[in-house]
């Protein structure tokens, strides 16, 4: 999707997207955009995520698309982790909550990444070529 | 938003609660959770309990349940409180579908073809009804499972956005490697409770809880 380096055959392709790129954006574009990224094999890095209607629609289109002879779905995870339970009181109070999508969030295909993990601190993805 | 935001859910859900006791309709609470938490078998348990019929075939092979059952007017009565819910048993959700995981099933790959599209039409079945058709949610984990997984984090992060009463059931308790805390603190926030379906356990609690929480 966005003007990042050539892929090269046997790389695999990054793509961070700023927040402010995607607020730009509607909830459909964003998915789109998401989808079209992921299915051509790279993995998306979304520095604001997505909210919970825009997960949910996510699923769903991501549903829509799988196909036997190639797409399987998606990976995805986000941090930090949801719950919302262990953010300070100033955050909350100045609403910096999961529901303003404040998670950096990994996205990749379902057939290429072998291993994503998360825990308190860190997102690791294991990810394999096309 | 923040604390606020806490404070319109807790006002909207006790207003929810006091002003839902004069009316008759029933509500829809769905039965939400990942592949293969007992989500048929639970639905089953309860229809049979209160109304003597299952709502639909229960399997250890993931995504059996493809398309969202609901089975109407099922009234549980539990220490003087009655409540009248239609169950709506939906497909596990996930984020992927590989038709190669039934192929482990012994099934021919038309037929895991078949089994894994009809799958994905059913996740998105149950997100549709998630976000237009259900009052309130049951949203059941495998116990020996661990539940700090994106698609309870996700699906929980929807229900939580959408207002919606929520019951989390820690299934399989029957099972030795079980662990209802760490359900518990994956979502503090929330009421869990623990119980088997498929043996009955703690079954009691599972229908006072409703009860008191969808009426």
């Amino acid at each position: 999707m966005p003007e990042t380096t050539d892929p090269t055959p046997d790389g695999v392709q990054l793509d961070l997207i700023s927040g402010e790129r995607m607020d730009g954006l509607t909830s459909m574009e964003k998915i789109r955009a998401i989808l079209d990224s992921v299915r051509e094999g790279n993995i998306v890095i979304l520095e604001a995520g997505l909210t919970p209607d825009e997960e949910s629609k996510l699923i769903e289109v991501t549903m829509s698309e799988i196909n036997p002879d190639g797409f399987s779905g998606i990976e995805i995870e986000s941090y930090p982790t949801s719950g919302g339970s262990e953010q300070g009181l100033i955050g909350r109070l100045m609403g910096k909550d999961d529901d303003d999508g404040q998670k950096l969030t990994v996205i990749g295909p379902a057939n290429q990444i072998e291993t994503l993990h998360k825990d308190e601190t860190i997102i690791s993805a294991l990810v394999s070529r096309q | 938003m923040g604390l606020l935001t806490d404070l319109r859910n807790s006002i909207s859900r006790a207003q929810a609660k006091l002003f839902a006791d004069g009316d008759s309709e029933p509500k829809r609470i769905g039965i939400y959770g990942p592949p293969n938490a007992g989500k048929t078998t639970l639905a089953n348990r309860i229809a049979r309990d209160w109304t003597g019929d299952a709502v639909g075939p229960e399997s250890h092979v993931p995504h059996e349940t493809r398309r969202a059952r609901r089975k109407e007017g099922v009234e549980i009565e539990r220490d003087g409180k009655k409540v009248t819910i239609d169950i709506v048993d939906t497909p596990g959700v996930a984020t992927k579908v590989d038709y190669e995981e039934f192929l482990d099933h012994d099934m021919e790959k038309e037929e895991a073809v078949r089994r894994s599209r009809e799958a994905t039409e059913g996740v998105a079945e149950a997100m549709h009804w998630l976000r237009e058709d259900v009052d309130g949610v049951i949203y059941v984990l495998d116990a020996t499972e661990d539940p700090f997984t994106q698609v309870n984090t996700m699906l929980i992060g929807i229900i939580e956005s959408r207002d919606l009463p929520v019951l989390i059931f820690a299934n399989k308790i029957d099972l030795d490697d079980a662990n209802i805390k760490r359900i518990r603190d994956a979502y503090p926030q929330h009421e869990t409770v623990p119980l088997s379906a498929l043996e009955g356990d703690n079954m009691d609690e599972v229908y006072s809880k409703i009860a008191e929480y969808f009426a």
